[in-house]
């Protein structure tokens, strides 16, 4: 088993805005009952939308000038929204799964391998 | 071929078979390539002198197996966070231990085994660059340097792609096993593109040239006919084989002495390998049997290929069936090349003026040598030789390739000017 961080991607122009949207989407909470149910969620948050994000570098390496700038990191017109933690067996169950997320024909979802650490921090595998 | 070529081809081939359940039973793809390339380096030191083994693929199994676990405690002696991240879903090493390969397991696991294997180099969660590199370098069994020539690139990006697709394979956990046959009409066009693509990127080896150029076309046609046998039922994949054996038995017709194109127009159809066009025609009446009357996209490019390979000449072609051909082609897919395609046949059917007037409606590709060589040719024929020397003048600047631009150089040459 691993596991997969689904990141939810909408169009900018198209990105819900309000809580109550998230709340009482009928088809989130099918995802959620679905997935919830055979047990693979491990974790995931809707987040605000582009416009609350800030964006941190540190210029000049560790311990260099931390610059913190308005909004998201990239200026793309699709932006993250949210994200779930699925445990799969493999990418393909993993796939199963992020293409029953809503964001996968409201926007996109993109599926990423989570690092595995173990208690002491280091990478394990 | 000579004795130590064969040998070779011998281990290669064999190898495939002995890789795909390798990396079953070891679960690392990266484990059991290295294991199999040693196991071939040994066949290739050892069986000339001490004589080919009975069977050499059992040879070859257990020889590269024991490598693999050499392999395996080597890495096992070292502290565990060093250990290489690299094993497949669903395999751990204590089952390696306890799993013994059976050299008795019949064919249908082994090609089990080798259709694991084809969609997990064409998983769609991978680059098609590198399912094309992953398919050469584990089913066509070419070492990376070849590779790398085949597809004009330094051997170190080669190198690196493979690397970071066997990365993804292992860390993303891209399972090694066969899609239910739900999800294969998914899986399967992905394939066939990777087979498509290596036949279309054949290079044909320029004549003159010292350095031995991987012939990818018979690579493709090779992948093509596995595919045939591990998936017989599957008509578009029989249908993908009847193109590219149509297409390649042309191949002695397609350059002349000078080692320059020759257009299908002008080749001597007396040279095309008739055995190959009869498997072909074999082939594709096969895939139409199987295809229960819906012709996917490669059925209707294998029925324009064979048009033209079954065709006594170039004028006594069935061009009314060659456009029909074009015209469900089209309404698939809106790709300018096949509506230059269908003006030529038009302009071979109906006369010159009329194929003119099909390219001049087309107006995505005036930056194409190919639509300005046609347009040169219509304008030939019908003797307005100036406006054909412009078009060819156009195409002789755009043509993408030496050989190419050779070929429309000479054109050019031959057409003397309206006095």
């Amino acid at each position: 088993m691993a596991q997969y961080a689904m990141l939810l991607y909408y169009d900018a122009d198209h990105y819900w805005t309000t809580d109550e949207e998230v709340k009482h989407s009928p088809e989130y909470a099918e995802f959620g009952q679905t997935a919830g149910a055979a047990g693979v969620l491990r974790g995931g948050q809707a987040l605000h939308g582009p416009t609350m994000a800030t964006t941190i570098t540190v210029a000049g390496g560790k311990g260099g000038d931390v610059i913190v700038t308005d909004g998201p990191y990239a200026e793309a017109k699709e932006v993250l929204g949210g994200f779930y933690l699925v445990e799969a067996a493999d990418l393909d169950e993993a796939i199963r799964w992020g293409s029953q997320i809503p964001a996968a024909w409201r926007g996109r979802v993109e599926v990423r391998p989570v690092f595995e650490m173990n208690d002491a921090g280091q990478p394990v595998g | 071929m000579t004795p130590d070529v064969q040998l070779a081809e011998t281990v290669r081939i064999q190898g495939r078979h002995v890789l795909a359940t390798l990396i079953r039973t070891v679960g690392d793809l990266q484990l059991a390539e290295d294991a199999v390339q040693e196991a071939a380096i040994a066949a290739l030191r050892t069986w000339p002198t001490s004589g080919v083994p009975h069977d050499p693929a059992a040879w070859l199994m257990v020889t590269a197996r024991n490598k693999a676990y050499d392999m395996l405690r080597r890495e096992a002696a070292r502290p565990a966070k060093e250990t290489a991240a690299g094993w497949l879903p669903g395999v751990s090493s204590a089952s390696v231990e306890k799993e013994a390969i059976d050299m008795a397991e019949p064919s249908t696991v082994l090609d089990d085994d080798l259709l694991r294997l084809v969609f997990t180099c064409c998983h769609p969660a991978l680059a098609r660059e590198a399912q094309v590199a992953l398919a050469l370098r584990t089913l066509a069994g070419l070492d990376v340097a070849a590779i790398a020539r085949a597809f004009l690139v330094p051997e170190a990006t080669m190198a690196k792609r493979l690397v970071r697709a066997r990365r993804k394979i292992a860390v993303a956990q891209i399972p090694y096993r066969v899609p239910s046959d739900a999800e294969l009409p998914e899986r399967l066009p992905a394939v066939l593109a990777v087979v498509h693509l290596i036949a279309t990127e054949a290079h044909a080896p320029s004549s003159g040239d010292a350095v031995v150029r991987v012939d990818l076309e018979a690579e493709a046609v090779g992948l093509a006919r596995l595919l045939g046998e591990l998936m017989p039922g599957e008509a578009e994949v029989l249908s993908l084989l009847a193109l590219l054996l149509f297409t390649s038995a042309r191949r002695p017709a397609r350059v002349d002495a000078d080692g320059d194109p020759v257009l299908l127009a002008d080749q001597d159809r007396a040279r095309w390998d008739h055995a190959a066009i009869a498997e072909a025609t074999n082939c594709l009446a096969e895939a139409v049997r199987r295809s229960g009357g819906v012709a996917g996209p490669y059925q209707l490019q294998a029925h324009l290929a064979a048009c033209h390979s079954t065709a006594p000449s170039w004028p006594a072609t069935d061009w009314p069936r060659i456009i029909a051909l074009y015209d469900l082609a089209i309404s698939v897919s809106r790709n300018p090349v096949l509506a230059l395609n269908r003006a030529v046949a038009v302009g071979e059917r109906d006369g010159a003026a009329a194929g003119l007037a099909a390219l001049d409606r087309i107006t995505a590709l005036g930056g194409s040598a190919l639509w300005h060589a046609a347009r040169a040719e219509a304008l030939r024929r019908l003797d307005k030789r100036d406006g054909a020397r412009a078009e060819l003048a156009i195409a002789v600047g755009l043509a993408p390739t030496e050989p190419e631009r050779r070929l429309l150089a000479r054109r050019l040459h031959d057409l003397r000017p309206e006095s």
